[in-house]
């Protein structure tokens, strides 16, 4: 009996536990939950409100299908796996397919040199930018009306009648305008606007519609027009005629030039510029919009850009070759010999090893800049100094040659502690008894190594070479900080690359600031190493599977 | 169900009850701006150097004005850069330290938004609001002036007698110091500290109209382009100048007595005072018979032109920026001419020594060219102006270089 009831007990507890999920009794671990999830609910309220306020419409929608993802997995009974998941997928989503889906979208534009905003900003910029102070002429004693939510200025003439006018509305004489001197203080249907109701002079309206107001001043648009001094919203000052965008032709009318010719400069809405007569619009620039494949088709086809791609291509490939090759030979030989029992001291050795390693790259790239200086280095003061009629090797910017072996020797002390640490771990995890049974069947010295160290290491370390030599195809730190990319040859232009070039600081001198940067053009670039990068990953790990069937 | 329902209705209530308290402190904060509080917030964005000089008086400002300002340092190499992309991307500050060659390209990126200049232009340097004018547009507001000199270590030398670039550099060398005179190359060359050489042998980067105003005509090709470079070859070749120099080794040979003199801008000149060294600042000797011309450099403040505060940021810069005591706190920490000329006869501007050697050696100085143009020259000029010291045929390289600029000028139109 009493056993029969403790089965009854059992099973009615396990039916109780699978009704009610341990999302959803009432603990205080469950309240602790809610608590959480309320405050991220605020945040993501918060954040989808904000977003869609200031017009970010893709960020308030991919934060709402969040909120409604991560609520119905923390309430829901049945995503216990996603329960682990999700915080992780949010992160993934936010830090790197974002990062990915934003790259390869400015792969297909043209975002680079005159060619940065929207085509909103280049006009307002255009627009602002091309009106010119008259120096000339009177600043008048202004007064800022409001109709609606539209502002006007309204000022006192010479006859003293009061002038009032708006954006694209000329000035025009108010008669029923009270005017007191040379002031304005009310107009019939208006309301008068005081400096001080305006935000950061005391009160809380935006005054970005009072700096852009600009009011003809006459119906002839030559005349020029009015606006309010930004540092004074009391006074009113001449501007001569500048640009006006308009927006049925898509065109911008420049009225700047000193013989009173209007040019027009149609929108090209294809290359993202204002253009007359095939020259563009000289005041300022354009605007983003996408050129579908233009970057990869120039990346291959344009001859100059090919050559250059070629050529740093296959240094790449050769540098992070080598790197590999010389760092890796280096740390087994290294974990070879200090892998023996008989070395005194063996744990003060691995530590000093290791040394270059807990530097960080930079820095020491930084430093092996300055002692492989010809004239002030240490490597041809101090250490070749001592060769007679040694006059010093220009490593880093005499020729391709010294400055590409100076890079893989800097890289071969910045790498070889990692391959040493990887390498004695692979070691000491080789079973000694196999060694022991070896040594029975009479293996040598140099079998044991070649036919039963060895693969045996490969099976745990090849991995890491392949990341290794993924790591050094974009081994930017060390190129940037040692060559910059150079030496160029001389004669050859600044943006041809240099002897050291590898591709992603290729993509940064594309990228690079002061001489015309072509974002466009170098995440082109950069989708092109990532798909590279990932064709030798997947290459090398079939390979590797191969190396385990030897075993 | 029920269950699942009351869960919900708790996590509703608990979620709207937080979202409206975040809301209250957004009212609240609309609630200040009306009793008179700030609720504008400027971003300046400023260097190392200069974000000590603002910090300590900013406060005043921002309790007169009734705004924020958020100082925010970057390292002035990057701030240009950043500029550009953050800008174009609608973000950015409102304000950024920066200089006045950058004026062309920023314009043409349409990054910045144009600063009424008019009511405090009479208290500027004339040339400091030229520098900051493009088309007639005044952009930003200029805050002091700084040209290249000769710097002198009367440690090792107390007098100069030379009157043209050669003598100048005999007289270093019979000192028997190890360098004679120093001057900053490096591997990617430095036309603006080398650019008062280049200047006395009649080859201006590009060729003035009859107003003054620069074209986008290079001007140092051809005859006095060829002889500066060549000059360039030779002294390369004798060793005087080498690609070996940089910025950091002018500076430390220069402080352990290695050369009598340097060719460097103020900035350095103020950390060898710092060092406690005796130095005397000189107009740069001619070395190809005309006079010695260094760029006049006009460092200022941008405002972006995605700034949504136009009117706030405007105010703070012909309010802030450009008032005398700003400025001569600015001077303290550079050491540069002030552009309020206010600031500039303030004694302790006047009766500085280096201040007025560095103003001497600018008398001749011309602005350094805003045009856009101007952005393809610098690199390519300044690899050229490397490569001939290191070694390579002075004309063909000059010539290969002027003929990419011309390229880049017109592929850029």
């Amino acid at each position: 009996m009493s056993n029969e009831t403790g089965i009854d007990r059992a099973a009615a507890k396990r039916r109780r536990q699978a009704t009610e999920a341990h999302a959803q009794s009432w603990g205080a671990g469950f309240f602790v939950k809610l608590t959480l999830m309320a405050l991220i609910d605020a945040l993501g309220v918060y954040g989808v409100w904000t977003a869609f306020k200031v017009g970010s419409t893709v960020i308030g929608t991919v934060l709402v299908v969040l909120l409604i993802v991560v609520n119905y997995v923390y309430f829901a009974k049945r995503a216990l796996p996603a329960k682990y998941i999700v915080p992780g997928m949010v992160f993934l989503l936010i830090f790197q397919i974002y990062v990915m889906i934003n790259t390869a979208y400015v792969a297909f534009t043209n975002y680079g040199d005159r060619h940065m905003g929207t085509k909103q900003d280049a006009i307002e910029a255009i627009v602002r930018n091309s009106q010119v102070l008259d120096p000339d002429a009177p600043v008048r004693p202004v007064a800022l009306l409001l109709e609606g939510d539209e502002y006007h200025l309204a000022y006192v003439d010479e006859d003293g009648q009061a002038q009032v006018g708006g954006q694209d509305e000329p000035f025009a004489a108010d008669p029923e305008a009270t005017v007191e001197g040379d002031q304005v203080t009310a107009v019939p249907g208006y309301t008068t606007v005081q400096e001080a109701e305006f935000e950061g002079l005391g009160g809380t309206r935006p005054t970005k519609p009072v700096t852009d107001l600009l009011v003809p001043l006459s119906s002839d648009p030559n005349a020029g027009s009015m606006k309010v001094m930004a540092t004074d919203f009391t006074r009113g000052q001449t501007y001569r005629p500048g640009v006006e965008y308009n927006e049925a032709e898509d065109a911008l009318i420049d009225r700047t030039s000193k013989d009173g010719q209007e040019i027009v400069y149609k929108a090209n809405n294809t290359t993202g510029q204002f253009e007359a007569n095939g020259q563009r619009y000289p005041g300022g620039g354009g605007w983003k919009v996408m050129v579908g494949f233009d970057n990869f088709v120039k990346l291959f086809t344009d001859p100059e850009i090919a050559t250059t791609f070629a050529k740093v291509f296959i240094w790449t490939v050769v540098f992070a070759f080598l790197s590999v090759a010389t760092t890796f030979f280096a740390g087994l030989l290294l974990a070879l010999v200090f892998n023996s029992d008989r070395i005194r001291g063996l744990k003060f050795y691995r530590v000093i090893m290791i040394l270059p390693y807990a530097f960080p790259g930079f820095m020491s790239a930084l430093l092996w800049k300055n002692l492989l200086n010809k004239d002030y280095g240490v490597i041809n003061n101090v250490i070749l100094g001592w060769i007679p009629g040694f006059e010093g090797v220009d490593w880093l910017t005499g020729s391709a040659l010294t400055a590409q072996v100076s890079v893989i020797l800097v890289n071969l002390w910045l790498g070889y502690p990692y391959m040493f640490l990887v390498c004695t771990g692979a070691l000491q995890s080789i079973p000694g008894d196999i060694m022991e049974s070896a040594k029975v069947d009479g293996a040598g010295p140099v079998k044991r190594f070649s036919k039963i160290t060895l693969p045996l290491l490969f099976v745990s370390v090849a991995p890491l070479l392949i990341s290794s030599f993924a790591f050094n195809f974009n081994n930017f730190n060390l190129i940037y900080m040692l060559t910059g990319g150079g030496p160029i040859p001389p004669g050859d232009s600044v943006n041809d690359p240099g002897g050291t070039d590898i591709m992603i600081s290729m993509v940064y001198k594309l990228a690079g600031v002061g001489q015309n940067p072509d974002y466009g053009l170098a995440t082109a670039l950069s989708i092109i190493i990532f798909i590279v990068v990932g064709l030798i990953a997947v290459f090398s790990f079939r390979k590797t599977r191969s190396l385990e069937d030897v075993m | 169900m029920k269950r699942l329902a009351a869960v919900a209705a708790v996590a509703i209530g608990l979620t709207v009850g937080l979202a409206a308290c975040g809301g209250g402190q957004k009212d609240d904060g609309k609630s200040n701006g009306d009793s008179g509080k700030s609720s504008v917030t400027l971003t300046v964005w400023v260097d190392e150097t200069r974000i000590n000089a603002l910090k300590p008086i900013v406060g005043e400002y921002e309790k007169s004005a009734g705004v924020t300002i958020k100082l925010e340092q970057k390292n002035f190499d990057d701030i240009r850069a950043d500029f550009n992309t953050q800008v174009s991307a609608g973000a950015g500050p409102d304000i950024a330290v920066g200089a006045n060659d950058w004026l062309g390209e920023l314009i043409a990126n349409n990054l910045i938004a144009p600063v009424d200049l008019s009511t405090v232009a009479d208290q500027l340097d004339e040339r400091a609001v030229a520098a900051y004018t493009s088309a007639g547009q005044t952009y930003g507001v200029p805050y002091a002036l700084e040209n290249i000199a000769l710097v002198r270590n009367n440690a090792v030398l107390s007098e100069t007698k030379a009157t043209t670039f050669d003598e100048l550099i005999a007289e270093a060398k019979a000192t028997g110091t190890e360098g004679s005179v120093l001057l900053q190359i490096g591997e990617e060359g430095d036309g603006y500290t080398s650019y008062p050489l280049q200047s006395s042998f009649g080859a201006p980067v590009f060729k003035q109209d009859a107003d003054g105003e620069w074209t986008p005509e290079l001007g140092m090709t051809g005859d006095p382009g060829h002889a500066y470079a060549q000059y360039l070859g030779k002294l390369g070749a004798e060793g005087v100048f080498s690609k070996s120099v940089t910025y950091d080794i002018v500076k430390a040979d220069f402080q352990a007595g290695k050369a009598p003199y340097a060719i460097v801008g103020p900035w350095l000149v103020a950390d060898w005072k710092a060092a406690g060294m005796d130095v005397t600042v000189l107009p740069v000797p001619s070395a190809g018979g005309q006079p010695a011309q260094p760029f006049l450099g006009v460092p200022g403040f941008f405002l972006s032109a995605q700034s949504k505060q136009q009117a706030a940021a405007q105010r703070f810069m012909i309010n802030f920026l450009t008032a005398k005591d700003t400025q001569l706190a600015l001077f303290d920490v550079g050491g540069r001419l002030p552009a309020n000329t206010e600031a500039a006869a303030d004694p302790k501007v006047v009766e500085d020594p280096i201040v007025g050697g560095f103003l001497e050696a600018g008398k001749s100085a011309v602005l350094q060219p805003a045009i856009p143009a101007m952005n393809q020259v610098w690199k390519p000029w300044g690899k050229a102006e490397a490569d001939i010291i290191g070694g390579a045929d002075p004309v063909a390289t000059w010539d290969k270089a002027m003929a990419d600029i011309q390229q880049a000028i017109t592929a850029a139109g």
